[in-house]
């Protein structure tokens, strides 16, 4: 009996070491979204390297990337990427793909946010009626999106209505329809959220919630240990007709999740 | 109640049809805890010992830290682990950041003061039955710590298995040091954590099924193995 166990678990251990591996952090919303099991399977076919997703939000890809301990980041903060390649931790930001956010709430809209004018609009009326508001409250892409619109709202959030939870997309989403709150979700990670409860998708389209997911290589010259020559590699995929097809053709209940959007000129 | 039943079934359908990521986390899973447990078994149970024969100076203080250490947050000690395997941080060069490895030192770290605590425990009990003999024979100290340990084995199998316990069903640090990467370092916990992320309760609770039946197995077959609870031994 302990002989099997033991043969059993050097079997799993020796399966571990495998040749081309590749570390992407990835942000929570495109993993929750499902994209990534489509696009792994078809780049290991393709390229033949095994892309290892560490699944965080934007700010810890960031830190993860920074520290060297990944060898690309993908991830929807402009501000913080343009930081990141500035301080030459990345070599260049690429373009991928975009979906949208969009606010999400109790089925009864008591701030009645289906009918505002624009996002900030949006959360204008659920300060107004101090409806609960479930925060992401985790430096992440989603989460800046959001305090930039609050910003642009010009109410004060400090009540008791306004809850950060420090936690990613699928948690916070998780906390929203256990409370029956208001969130700002991206749109892949609503419609793939398999514990929607009361919550119905309340306000989308205003330009501001445009939602731009980037590639962003580890510099070499800083850390030496990154595998350039791979992360370069899934770049290009990443970048590819067959790429393309597979980010437009996704989709859950007939309706598409995102849309490619790289320059396939550079 | 329909999610828990649910929850019932999805794990039962997993467990029937042999699902190959399940079977890959759940070996995963046991690889990285029995390694861990094995590995603090092997520094904590001689330490335990030593500890209860031993007087020195110090002693009480270190007995009432080791009892602290026992509610050592996994969080913290992911993270401290994290700090230093990370590329920027000292053993960085290792490369051991997001392997099972990484995840297999956290474990090690945390459950290494539950074991010896409870061992600790133990031997002192029979050391008061023993002391009088051992010192009439005059054996040396490893001599006493070699005895104690083979007599209080089995109060030493159940200190292991607490640290296996406690190991199995941890999240938070191998969460961090592991980073639940698919293929690579997702385990039993991590991925119910993933799966109650994506909202798919039933899922995640038949993993959790999964995971308390794996516990309860390796614990029966630890105890047929080494044939405790069985008339007429000791």
């Amino acid at each position: 009996m302990i002989r099997a166990l033991i043969v059993c678990i050097f079997t799993v251990w020796g399966g571990i070491a495998s040749a081309e591996q590749l570390k992407l952090a990835v942000t929570t919303s495109f993993h929750n979204s499902g994209l990534s099991d489509v696009l792994l399977p078809a780049i290991q076919e393709d390229t033949g390297i095994e892309v290892q997703l560490l699944v965080v939000g934007t700010g810890q890809a960031i830190r993860l990337g920074e520290a060297g301990d990944v060898d690309a980041i993908l991830v929807h903060s402009r501000p913080a990427e343009d930081a990141f390649v500035a301080g030459g931790y990345g070599t260049h930001r690429r373009e991928i793909m975009y979906n949208d956010f969009v606010i999400v709430g109790p089925q009864g809209d008591p701030a009645l946010v289906a009918d505002a004018a624009t996002a900030a609009d949006a959360l204008r009326l659920i300060a107004d009626v101090s409806a609960p508001f479930v925060s992401r409250g985790d430096d992440s892409g989603t989460h800046k999106k959001e305090l930039a619109l609050w910003d642009a709202a010009e109410v004060s959030r400090g009540g008791d209505w306004y809850r950060p939870v420090g936690a990613g997309m699928g948690a916070a989403l998780n906390t929203a329809s256990g409370m029956n709150a208001y969130i700002l979700s991206d749109r892949a990670s609503w419609l793939s959220f398999g514990n929607q409860g009361a919550l119905a998708l309340l306000f989308s389209g205003d330009p501001v919630l445009f939602n731009q997911y980037a590639y962003i290589p580890v510099n070499v010259d800083r850390h030496p240990h990154v595998k350039s020559a791979l992360a370069s590699d899934l770049e290009d995929w990443l970048t590819s007709p067959r790429a393309a097809r597979l980010i437009n053709d996704y989709s859950i209940n007939g309706e598409a999740l995102f849309t490619f959007n790289a320059d396939q000129g550079s | 109640m329909g999610e828990i039943w649910e929850g019932l079934v999805a794990g039962f359908w997993l467990v029937v049809t042999l699902d190959s990521d399940l079977v890959e986390i759940t070996l995963r899973s046991l690889q990285v805890t029995v390694s861990a447990t094995v590995i603090a078994s092997v520094i904590a149970l001689p330490f335990g010992a030593w500890l209860a024969i031993r007087r020195f100076r110090h002693r009480r203080a270190t007995i009432a830290v080791l009892n602290a250490l026992m509610g050592l947050p996994p969080v913290v000690v992911g993270l401290v682990v994290y700090l230093l395997l990370s590329r920027a941080g000292p053993f960085g060069v290792l490369g051991l950041l997001f392997t099972p490895t990484a995840m297999i030192i956290a474990q090690v770290i945390i459950i290494t003061p539950l074991i010896a605590s409870i061992a600790h425990q133990s031997i002192r009990d029979i050391w008061a039955e023993y002391h009088d003999l051992l010192i009439s024979f005059s054996t040396t100290r490893k001599q006493r710590i070699a005895t104690l340990l083979w007599d209080g084995r089995r109060a030493l199998l159940t200190a292991a298995l607490a640290g296996f316990g406690r190991a199995i069903g941890e999240v938070g640090a191998i969460m961090i040091v592991g980073g639940n990467i698919d293929h690579a370092t997702r385990v039993l916990t991590t991925a119910i954590a993933l799966e109650t992320g994506k909202g798919d309760f039933a899922l995640a609770l038949g993993l959790g099924f999964v995971l308390i039946g794996l516990s309860v197995a390796v614990n029966m077959i630890i105890h047929a193995v080494s044939r405790t609870e069985s008339e007429g031994k000791w």
